[in-house]
């Protein structure tokens, strides 16, 4: 073994030193004829004598050196030499094709390669934490009730975690992200700092250590104990530049001090893994005993047993939450708890893996049309030179040698094109990482790795191969007569070759029209999405963070309220002014909500969504008032309570009646309706609405508050103005993001947008590879067919005729890809309904559209030629042989 | 003139090479090629050039080395030495091949009984 490795490095060192050992050799060999001729001399002959027997003895030099060059180094790397120089000879006589041919397959491969990571980075790799396939994520099932109804309370979380066994250990956080920003004063202006609550046992049982400091202590999460903080990577080299003093320095958090116990590890992010699309700056430790009362606020990740599966997980999940406490101090209120365990992978990917898949088809038949592309440019070459080979093969080249030449060119390009795909999928996958804004997990960790390396070189050997061999066996197929035959200058083309190269563009073109209707059926569906009726007007207006100071005291806090709404209306340039809590598809809560009298079975008892807003928050919003009334500043804190509702509330406890003026039970309390407003997509775009309540913010209090402004101008205009005007009523207010609605609206579709985007690029790659591969094919034919063309015209034939011959090829090969396509995207539409909204896989429109476009894109494609065709001198042709 | 005299069988001239050089110590290729003929009263007539291909593969296996010299009559040649190892691959290969041609000429007695 360790000889044939030593061998093998000798003879490869012995390849790269070819040209040095050679000159040894002539040395030596030089050396032996005079030894030789020394030798001859002292046994009598003459010295020419002498000279003409020495070299008859030692033989032919050149096939000794060739022997020894054998011996010594690698033959077939000697060939592949040879070969590649040829090659790359070939490719350069031929610039403009091999230009193409490398940008073509560049733009196949850097997609591949750039689908390849994203389904790498977001599927296959696993997570950034210790054993992360031991995780598992412990939910609610998935309901109308928005965020509170997947989390639990934190007596739940208590007495799960001391019952269970099939964890060995089980942390939790708080889902409602923006309920924990924070007001960080006392360096430089104030700011807000986007925090997540957590166990104190987070970092530990998700094996994730700081980079700096240390985590949690458990000190830290009791009530009176040290407050503590841990800085996410990017915020701590943001706002501290990376400073590693600042671990035991004090931070002011909403007016508090913590202490930094550490900074987290870069890898790891947070937001990424468990809220895409959303910045988490600190993390702050659940102090558990202040949270008793919160209600449902926590969901759970536990870290397996060793030896425990998740079906056994699961069963036991099953016996012990119904049993567990919504608040132990109330055993009879029973919260019905379920939970559903889930592979922490699956619940951060699963519900891409479908819509990942297919950007992964796509892309696949993508390099499909690229690889049928290359073989039909690749064929009109060898057929261009098949003289050529013929003559190498007369002159006793080998089929093998032929056919590996060719392999050796299609491999030229393919790495010519690998490489500059690369570049391609590394621009994007930059591009795509530094997009904040997409709700997709784990994308900032998108990158080219070593996978992503190990892709390209397969897809461009793979692609090689494809694009290679068919000219390649068609050429060595071929015997010599018939080549000299078929190329001989002036006759038309063979009609086996004609039938392969038809047979290639019909088969790109049916893979186009599959694409197209994919990418047709997603963008439908996207648009779709843009129409639904939100149940509030995204445009013209933004929202930004409010601090409001009001100590605790709801009279206060209607009178600050008057004021910053009242100052604000008064700027120009405003509609219409409101707060609310939360914001639609932002983040959400719910709470139980009954019409009053009403008995429910245990574990049933309806929930609503709960947004606790000022009056003129519906019109700043763009919401309508389906009946009755609008807040009002008269709904007093010590008034009669009161709650707008929205449709699908009133239809859901009072079917067929009319809701105003209604009692119902909030949470414990009696609230009277006084108005019903429209349905707003309040958890998705895409999923019905749910049962939504609206409380005065007079009355009820808000759990943070964010300013909704409509405006006739730019929102971005009024930014300043606005923030002014708040910083003048509460100096304390943090220089919060100006945030438009559209904003919000469009974070909540990145996904579909995200997925649209790409498999529409892809479409329109292939569209246009498709419309090169008619346009070469016409082309080429018609260049093959001139003198054919030229007699035809010399006989009569109107220029007319000849372009409508051409068109009517060219309409042929197209209807057949599209027949073929149609049909096929029919049998494969099932398998992207899935991913499709509102719309049909068997989307006549769709269909349609397609049809009339690869329609008019061959028309395009195979008039230029066609014109061509039609001003063939037929004189020049007939005289050019 | 070729009838009379004997091709070379695949390896033998590895063999031959091997041996040359264990009885006689360092050579050039010249000598060792002239040696080889001698020895074979003339029986093998060597193109001598095919000697360099058997010593380039006998010092990629570590059999032999090489380094420049001079001969006896003042000419700058490259000297082989067998090496440790190359002496073991010697009596290996010298053994097998004792064996395989009392093999074979056992056979080939055999064969001219029968055929009478």
């Amino acid at each position: 073994m360790s000889g044939g490795l030593r061998r093998l490095r000798q003879r490869l060192r012995a390849f790269a030193r070819g040209a040095e050992l050679d000159r040894d050799l002539e040395d030596e060999m030089a050396a032996h004829v005079e030894l030789a001729i020394d030798d001859n001399i002292r046994a009598g002959l003459a010295p020419d004598e002498a000279r003409r027997q020495a070299l008859i003895r030692f033989g032919g030099l050149e096939q000794a050196k060739e022997q020894h060059r054998d011996a010594r180094g690698l033959p077939w790397l000697e060939v592949l030499r040879q070969d590649l120089r040829h090659a790359s000879r070939a490719l350069r006589r031929d610039r403009g094709f091999a230009l193409v041919a490398i940008l073509i397959l560049g733009l196949g491969i850097g997609a591949n390669v750039a689908v390849f990571s994203v389904v790498n980075t977001i599927l296959v790799r696993p997570l950034p934490l210790r054993d992360p396939h031991r995780l598992v994520w412990i939910t609610g099932p998935p309901g109308a009730g928005g965020l509170s109804g997947i989390s639990y309370s934190l007596d739940a979380y208590d007495q799960f975690r001391a019952r269970n066994r099939s964890f060995a250990d089980v942390t939790a956080y708080v889902p409602f992200f923006g309920s924990s920003d924070y007001k960080m004063t006392g360096r430089g202006e104030p700011q807000p700092v986007a925090g997540v609550i957590v166990a104190a046992n987070f970092f530990d049982v998700l094996g994730v250590s700081p980079a700096l400091g240390h985590a949690f202590t458990p000190e830290e999460s009791r009530t009176g104990g040290r407050r503590a903080v841990l800085l996410s990577h990017p915020f701590w080299e943001r706002q501290f530049a990376g400073d590693p003093a600042i671990v035991g320095q004090p931070v002011v958090l909403n007016g508090e001090s913590y202490t930094v116990a550490g900074v987290a590890p870069s890898a790891f992010d947070f937001g990424a893994v468990f809220a895409p699309g959303t910045r988490i700056d600190i993390f702050v430790p659940a102090v558990l005993d202040d949270m008793r009362e919160w209600g449902n606020t926590l969901v759970f990740i536990g870290r397996l047993a060793p030896g425990v599966g998740l079906p056994q997980a699961q069963a036991e999940a099953d016996l012990l939450f119904p049993h567990l406490d919504f608040n132990a101090k109330h055993p009879d209120w029973n919260a019905g708890y379920k939970a559903r365990l889930l592979d922490l992978k699956d619940h951060v990917s699963g519900t891409l893996r479908h819509s990942l898949l297919v950007l992964w088809c796509a892309v696949g038949m993508i390099l499909l049309i690229v690889c049928v592309n290359l073989s039909n440019l690749l064929l009109a070459r060898t057929a261009a030179r098949s003289r050529e080979f013929a003559l190498r093969s007369a002159l006793g080249a080998g089929r093998g040698r032929l056919v590996r030449q060719l392999l050796t060119e299609s491999l030229l390009l393919a790495s010519a094109g690998a490489a500059l795909g690369l570049g391609f999928a590394a621009a994007i996958t930059t591009c795509l990482a530094r997009q904040g804004s997409i709700a997709l997990p784990l994308l900032s960790s998108l990158r080219i790795d070593g996978a992503a390396l190990g892709w390209t070189l397969l897809t461009a050997v793979i692609s090689a191969v494809l694009f290679g061999l068919v000219p390649g066996f068609r050429m060595s197929g071929r015997n010599l007569q018939e080549v000299l035959k078929d190329s001989g200058p002036g006759m038309s083309e063979g009609r086996r070759h004609d039938r392969l190269r038809a047979g290639l563009v019909v088969s790109e073109v049916a893979l186009a029209c599959v694409l197209l209707v994919g990418a047709g059926l997603l963008l439908r569906s996207f648009l779709r999405v843009l129409e639904v009726d939100l149940g509030f007007e995204p445009d013209r207006a933004a929202a930004i963070k409010v601090d409001l100071d009001d100590g605790g005291n709801a009279s206060r806090r209607a009178a600050l309220l008057q004021e910053v709404l009242g100052r604000v209306r008064a700027l120009p340039g405003i509609e219409a002014a409101g707060m609310s809590d939360m914001l639609p598809l932002d983040r959400n809560r719910s709470w139980g909500f009954a019409a009053k009298g009403q008995q429910y079975e245990r574990g049933k008892y309806p929930d609503a969504l709960l947004q606790v807003v000022t009056p003129g928050y519906l019109d700043a919003m763009g919401m309508r008032l389906r009946a009755g009334r609008d807040l009002r500043w008269e709904d007093s804190p010590d008034g009669e309570k009161v709650v707008i509702v929205n449709e699908a509330a009133a239809r859901r406890l009072w079917p067929g009646e009319d809701p105003v003026g209604r009692i119902a039970m909030v949470n414990a309390g009696e609230a009277r309706v006084i108005g019903v407003v429209a349905d707003v997509r309040e958890t998705s775009v895409e999923g019905e609405a749910g049962p939504e309540i609206y409380l005065p913010m007079t009355q009820a209090r808000p759990v943070g508050a964010e300013l909704v402004v409509r405006t006739r101008l730019a929102p971005g205009a009024l930014a300043s103005t606005v923030m002014s005007t708040l910083k003048a009523i509460n100096p304390a207010q943090p220089a919060a993001e100006f945030r438009p609605i559209r904003a919000i609206v469009d974070h909540a579709v990145s996904p579909r947008r995200f997925f649209v985007l790409l498999v529409s690029a892809f479409a329109a790659l292939g569209l246009a590879l498709a419309s090169l591969g008619i346009y070469g094919v016409i082309s080429y034919s018609v260049t093959r067919r001139r003198q054919e063309i030229g007699i035809r015209l010399a006989l009569g034939a109107t220029a007319r005729r000849v372009q409508l011959d051409v068109m009517s090829r060219t309409l042929e090969l197209a209807l057949a890809g599209i027949v073929i396509g149609a049909i096929a995207s029919l049998a494969l539409g099932r398998g992207i309904a899935a991913l499709l909204f509102d719309t049909v896989p068997t989307d006549p429109a769709t269909l349609v559209t397609t049809v009339l476009l690869l329609s008019s894109v061959a028309v395009v494609a195979g008039y230029i030629p066609a014109r061509r065709a039609s001003r063939i001198s037929p004189m020049v042709t007939l005289r050019s042989d | 003139m070729g009838e009379s005299r004997l091709d070379l069988l695949q390896g033998t001239l590895d063999l031959m090479v091997l041996q040359t050089l264990a009885a006689m110590g360092p050579r050039h290729g010249y000598g060792i090629a002239r040696r080889i003929e001698q020895l074979s009263g003339e029986q093998i007539l060597l193109n001598q050039g095919t000697i360099y291909a058997s010593l380039v593969r006998l010092q990629q296996r570590g059999w032999i080395s090489s380094e420049w010299g001079t001969s006896e009559n003042n000419r700058k040649a490259r000297f082989y030495s067998i090496t440790k190892k190359g002496r073991k691959q010697l009596a290996e290969d010298a053994a097998y091949w004792e064996r395989l041609s009392t093999v074979i000429g056992r056979v080939l007695a055999t064969h001219g009984t029968t055929d009478r």
